[in-house]
């Protein structure tokens, strides 16, 4: 099994396997996402309290939720790096920081957006918030790092550390309504009871949230291709590679 | 698995258990400090700081809200409904507030035990629902706050 594992985990193998994904996942991505922006903006109802600014919520709740399970996956991958040495994990997690650091500059500013006219002011300092702009930053450190060493097997195992040590935020952030008095209201949908939300509303949420699913898949692997690339410049598939290409 | 591996594996392990047990141990010492607001029972208990502004959080008790008409002075009852406050605020108020909604109020509660609000902040809950809903939810006798802010175009 994990002969099979280490031959299609292979950087050649994922390099020439992740062309084939790209298209059909970025053409989800697009036919999702016209689906549900359509859905969001003209079919879903105003909402009762918050007339039609409510509808910010469908670039808000999909890009925060994203921002935690692309921790979540950098995260997994560094672990995977650390200790089996796979070589795609480390251009995975690479490949994911800035597109998680996007998510999250995204739930953060929509929600200050929000939370003007609805709360009443831009920024709290609540948990919920605090939370969230600390994931921000253990994105941005990430990245920080990565940059700041040359070497980047090196660079990956920092990387990894790092991103193994702020793990423990995305349970504070997912929790942080629940344990303390917030200004962010409660879960809606990621609760164990029913949603409390209309349907109406939510379909197209939840198709909005696949659509940035999909989209992080094609940008990912897209990205890691590169990262592949750039890491393995020496070896010999890579030099065949570029000597095809100019004939 | 190889020992190597496995050495890496628990370090890996124990990297996230240990930040989550230091991380659960600071959360708990600050636990009081992490609390945004207070509510008004732990005010009447005492519990709130008399010498500096915090925040408060309730429900505006309905019929509550009485305005100045020559300015923009308004005065409100909060709510957690074990307990209530009453609030003064001069300034504006977010979109969201109304009677019978969550809202958090940051100022200093003054010695005749009113609360005086330089700051109000409405508290959103986590019901989304078009306004024919809350309508029929509101003619069956279900508790919402007044949503007659809204009128759909």
């Amino acid at each position: 099994m994990f002969e099979y594992f280490y031959k299609y985990g292979s950087p050649r193998h994922f390099y020439d396997l992740s062309k084939m994904f790209v298209p059909w996942l970025g053409g989800i991505c697009l036919i999702l996402l016209i689906a549900g922006l359509t859905g969001g903006l003209f079919f879903a109802p105003p909402d009762y309290q918050q007339g039609e600014s409510f509808r910010i919520i469908y670039v808000h709740v999909p890009s925060a939720w994203m921002s935690l399970f692309i921790y979540v996956v950098m995260a997994s991958a560094g672990a995977i790096s650390l200790v089996w040495k796979v070589k795609v994990a480390d251009a995975l997690a690479r490949a994911s920081a800035p597109l998680g650091a996007s998510f999250t500059f995204l739930a953060l500013a929509t929600g200050s957006l929000w939370g003007k006219p609805m709360w009443g002011t831009w920024w709290v300092w609540d948990a919920r918030l605090t939370s969230e702009l600390i994931l921000l930053f253990l994105y941005l450190g990430y990245m920080a790092l990565q940059t700041a060493i040359d070497d980047r097997r090196t660079a990956a195992r920092a990387g990894a550390i790092l991103s193994l040590v702020g793990v423990v935020n995305i349970p504070i952030i997912h929790y942080s309504v629940e344990w303390w008095h917030t200004l962010h209201q409660g879960p809606t949908i990621t609760k164990l009871d029913a949603p409390s939300i209309h349907p109406s509303m939510l379909v197209p949420l939840l198709i909005m949230a696949f659509a940035f699913m999909f989209y992080y898949a094609a940008v990912v692997l897209l990205r890691a291709r590169y990262e592949i690339l750039e890491n393995e410049r020496n070896s010999a598939w890579v030099y065949e590679l570029t000597e095809q290409r100019k004939g | 698995m190889n020992p190597r591996r496995r050495k890496l594996l628990l370090s890996v392990i124990f990297i996230v258990a240990g930040m989550g047990i230091a991380t659960a141990l600071a959360l708990k010492a600050f636990q009081a400090n992490l609390l945004y607001f207070y509510s008004p029972m732990q005010v009447a208990a005492g519990e709130a700081p008399t010498a500096r502004p915090f925040r408060i959080g309730g429900l505006v008790v309905e019929g509550s809200v009485s305005r100045n008409p020559e300015s923009l002075a308004v005065k409100f009852t909060l709510t957690d409904t074990l307990e209530e406050i009453n609030v003064t605020y001069d300034g504006i108020l977010p979109d969201l507030f109304r009677e019978g909604q969550g809202i958090v109020a940051n100022g200093q509660l003054l010695p005749d035990g009113t609360f005086d609000a330089f700051e109000v902040l409405a508290k959103h809950d986590e019901n989304y629902m078009p306004p024919e809903v809350a309508d029929a939810l509101a003619k069956a006798g279900v508790k919402l706050p007044d949503s007659s802010h809204y009128t759909p175009p």
